[in-house]
């Protein structure tokens, strides 16, 4: 480390107040930070990561209670009052956060709340302060600073909300910025923009990063060094290229190995057809003008899709592309204009009565394991709840046997049946929620982002999992995602989708190995750039 | 937005009209009529009185000789009070009536929010167990409950306010103390949720983290945003107001437009219940624009146009 420290962690702690009493969360993390340089902080969801910066910062939810040492520049920053805190936050230490959705106030324009860290915390005229605005705004790249700036944060994207949050972050010329994985909540392109912003304003200005991630690609493209978390401790640390080279602790090397790997073999070109889509279009109105014509949103437009026994399509695209949409259209969840056809019988018009019976062989899977089980059944009948719809003659023991069953085989131990949903880890949720679908032995499922809201090293698991599901079952899986990692493990065909349309479409190695859209290339670029730096800084270090 | 407000009250139009032929209708079912007295009229007095009433006429026609005078304006003539047309009634019990629920209505809002505010910082405090316990008992006891007690208490046992009638300010308070005390408990609650939601927002975490002082992260960013489940409470305050100041104006026989609701309908007044209906729904109709207008300047992700 070259330079003096401007962030020195001694023994950080955080504990919480819960109705069980005292948990700590961070558990004595030393950490230093040198002037100009990008320190990743590297952990899995829960490992006190967020909560030591947040803890610097006095952030701290009010249950929350922070110890041991942070000395900024030899000034302890643990402990310190509010008043004094507030001279060192937003001008010297600041922060940007994962959701840049929320985390601009709804209520004003952004130049407003740009320049409000400026007023307090130097001074000046309202108008001096417009001007630094403008400048930030150019500076981070937002197209348009003159107009923008009386924007509100809802006209803006979220990369563009984030990006005001950056200029937001540099205005009082700051020593430190923490970044709380600024890029988590935004599509791969946006998010190497990001990234690149970041990388050349460090540059330019010369403060120091502290990166809080679970994402490695972002780690091995910008850190100098790199803190690896676990359970609230510090595990391991070093520079980053010789500790992606050659990590000691296991922890380490399983999050570096977690990327799922394997690749799916295409099924029989002569399986039948299972579940064909022609010409599908969803519709939704955004209102009629005075008298003019109704104003549509395309939202799935003429696309065609056909899925045979054993395969597995991957729906590639990023937020707002459709693919959601295009996966419960096929199940008939959504009123779909072209023709549905499942198993060579027509669907397309088939009423609730005639769709029933086939219910139970579509099933869905969704991405929000916490949003999609009742909190108020046990897992047992969450589980077996479709059974009691769809075999309404099955005694109770059976049910509960079909249960365990299910619940073994998706890797849960069946003694947990009578738990409550809040008890799992995500995922466990999200097996339970395979289980749920499992049960009803169904042919086709819609597996719409199940592994985006879990951690890398789960979601290897669940890739695992479902692959294995597929073999014992004979499943064919519609597999919707924007991570394309995961995607090029799971399916034997690829379709990119954009604006509701298809852009490109083929079997998986001939999209990644030789993406002939421009979209399906910068898609890729993006999201491949991080890991040609690992292998590049892996070879240097052989 | 003005063409937003010109479609909004076209579109009172025919609100309003279901709401006066259903109100017209139903009073007419009820027993009796304004003429039946404990000893009959002289029948030929009787048929002299329904001719100049149009109770001669079919009820459709007496239907639509209403809607014709109340397109123009006019409410008809009082059956009770002989000498008073129902708008004249109205031209004196109405700034009565506007006068208390609107002092009302602006206690509620000043009161009720500062107390809401204030245990929402105060979270888990004494203040806040006070005021949360405060606001439940204030909304389960109905102002007839309230009404009577207070003139008890004050007016007479102590004798420091006049225990009913109109005429000073002195007059003014109790039954302005009772009709807000609900609607103070319901926007404390109101403002107290919103306010430990906002506080908890990422929003204000954002200002928080940069060092703005707490009267900035609350006043401009917190209470900002907890004001709006408050405003969009406005519309239906103001309907319980006014439901509310038919008991109060009864109780404390204030000369308000609520008291001749009550007797109106006991009296079968047709045309002075009728008028109540009216001015009551366009007063609801009119408020709530006033909320949508306001709640589109407060909070910009709302549009309408």
């Amino acid at each position: 480390m070259a330079g003096e420290k401007v962030l020195s962690l001694r023994g950080l702690t955080v504990d919480f107040a819960t109705p069980d009493g005292w948990v700590q969360a961070v558990r004595g993390v030393d950490l230093d930070v040198a002037r100009g340089e990008t320190v990743a902080l590297v952990g899995e969801s829960g490992s006190g990561k967020s909560q030591t910066m947040m803890a610097i910062m006095g952030l701290l939810a009010s249950n929350g209670r922070a110890g041991g040492s942070a000395l900024y520049r030899g000034q302890e920053m643990i402990g310190l009052p509010e008043r004094r805190l507030n001279r060192i936050r937003g001008e010297k230490i600041t922060m940007i956060f994962q959701e840049p959705m929320t985390s601009l106030d709804p209520l004003y324009r952004i130049g407003r709340q740009i320049a409000e860290p400026i007023l307090h915390h130097r001074g000046g005229s309202r108008a001096a302060a417009r001007q630094r605005v403008l400048e930030l705004l150019e500076l981070v790249g937002i197209p348009q600073p003159e107009r923008r700036i009386d924007s509100y944060p809802h006209e803006l994207s979220g990369g563009q909300r984030q990006r005001v949050m950056i200029a937001m972050a540099l205005a009082n010329d700051p020593d430190i910025l923490i970044a709380d994985e600024p890029t988590t909540a935004l599509d791969v392109t946006i998010q190497a923009q990001i990234l690149t912003l970041l990388a050349e304003l460090q540059e330019k200005i010369g403060m120091a990063i502290v990166f809080i991630t679970h994402d490695l690609g972002i780690v091995r493209r910008l850190a100098d060094r790199v803190y690896v978390m676990k359970t609230g401790e510090v595990v391991e640390q070093g520079e980053t290229g010789p500790l992606f080279a050659a990590p000691t602790h296991p922890y380490t090397r399983m999050l570096l190995e977690a990327e799922p790997t394997g690749r799916k073999a295409p099924p029989n070109p002569e399986a039948p057809r299972l579940l064909s889509g022609r010409d599908i279009g969803v519709h939704f109105s955004l209102g009629r003008s005075w008298g003019g014509e109704e104003a549509l949103l395309k939202a799935v437009d003429g696309v065609s899709v056909t899925l045979r026994r054993k395969q597995t399509i991957g729906i590639v695209g990023e937020s707002g592309s459709g693919k959601s949409t295009l996966g419960r259209a096929l199940l008939r969840l959504l009123p779909a204009s072209g023709s549905l056809e499942f198993k060579n019988q027509d669907i397309s018009h088939a009423d609730r009565a005639r769709m029933r019976p086939l219910r139970r062989q579509l099933q869905l899977v969704f991405q929000d394991p916490f949003g999609s089980l009742s909190p108020r059944m046990t897992v047992g009948q969450v589980i077996t709840e479709g059974l009691i719809v769809h075999e309404k003659d099955l005694s109770k023991s059976e049910r509960d046997r079909r249960a365990i069953a299910a619940m073994r085989e998706v890797g849960l131990d069946p003694a947990m049946r009578n738990r409550y949903p809040h008890e799992f880890s995500g995922g466990q949720r999200q097996r339970i929620a395979i289980a749920r679908a499992l049960i009803l032995k169904p042919e086709v499922m819609v597996l719409d982002e199940p592994t985006s809201a879990l951690d890398r090293s789960v979601q290897k698991q669940i890739v695992d999992l479902l692959r294995d599901l597929q073999e014992a079952h004979d499943l064919s899986y519609i597999f919707i995602s924007h991570d394309l990692a995961v995607v090029r493990a799971m399916a034997d065909y690829i379709i990119v989708m954009r604006h509701g349309q298809i852009v490109e479409e083929g079997p998986a190695e001939e999209i990644f190995e030789a993406p002939r859209a421009a979209y399906t290339q910068a898609l890729l670029a993006a999201a491949v750039d991080n890991r040609r730096f690992r292998t590049a800084v892996q070879e240097a270090a052989k | 937005m003005a063409a937003y407000v010109l479609r909004r009250l076209l579109g009172a139009v025919p609100t309003m009209f279901v709401i006066v032929t259903i109100a017209f209708f139903m009073i007419r079912l009820a027993p009796g009529g304004p003429f039946d007295l404990e000893r009959p009229l002289d029948p030929l007095i009787m048929q002299n009185l329904e001719r100049a009433y149009n109770f001669d006429k079919p009820l459709w026609h007496q239907y639509l000789i209403y809607l014709g005078n109340l397109a123009q304006g006019d409410l008809g003539p009082s059956f009770t009070r002989r000498d008073f047309s129902v708008v004249d009634l109205f031209r004196v019990g109405l700034p009565v009536s506007i006068t208390i629920g609107s002092l009302s209505m602006l206690i509620a809002l000043l009161v009720g929010t500062v107390l809401g505010a204030l245990a929402a910082l105060r979270q888990n405090s004494w203040v806040d167990y006070l005021v949360v316990g405060t606001a439940t008992f204030g909304i389960t006891i109905p102002t007839f409950v309230i009404a009577p007690i207070l003139s008890l208490a004050f007016g007479v046992m102590m004798g420091w306010l006049p225990a009913g009638g109109w005429g000073t300010w002195k007059h003014m308070v109790l039954p302005v103390v009772t009709l807000s005390l609900p609607q103070i408990a319901v926007v404390a609650r109101l403002t107290r949720g919103a306010t430990i939601e906002a506080l908890r927002s990422n929003h204000v975490r954002t200002a928080r983290a940069y060092g703005l002082p707490t009267r900035v992260v609350v006043g401009v960013h917190a209470l900002r945003a907890a004001m709006l489940p408050v405003v969009s409470y406005l519309g239906p305050a103001a309907a319980s107001l006014l439901t509310g100041s038919v008991v109060v104006e009864t109780i404390f026989g204030i000369p308000g437009i609520g008291r001749y609701f009550v007797q109106g309908a006991l009296g079968r007044d047709y045309t002075l219940v009728m008028g109540t209906v009216v001015v009551i729904a366009l007063f609801v109709i009119v408020f709530n624009l006033i909320v949508d207008i306001l709640y589109a300047w407060l909070d910009p992700r709302v549009r309408y146009d």
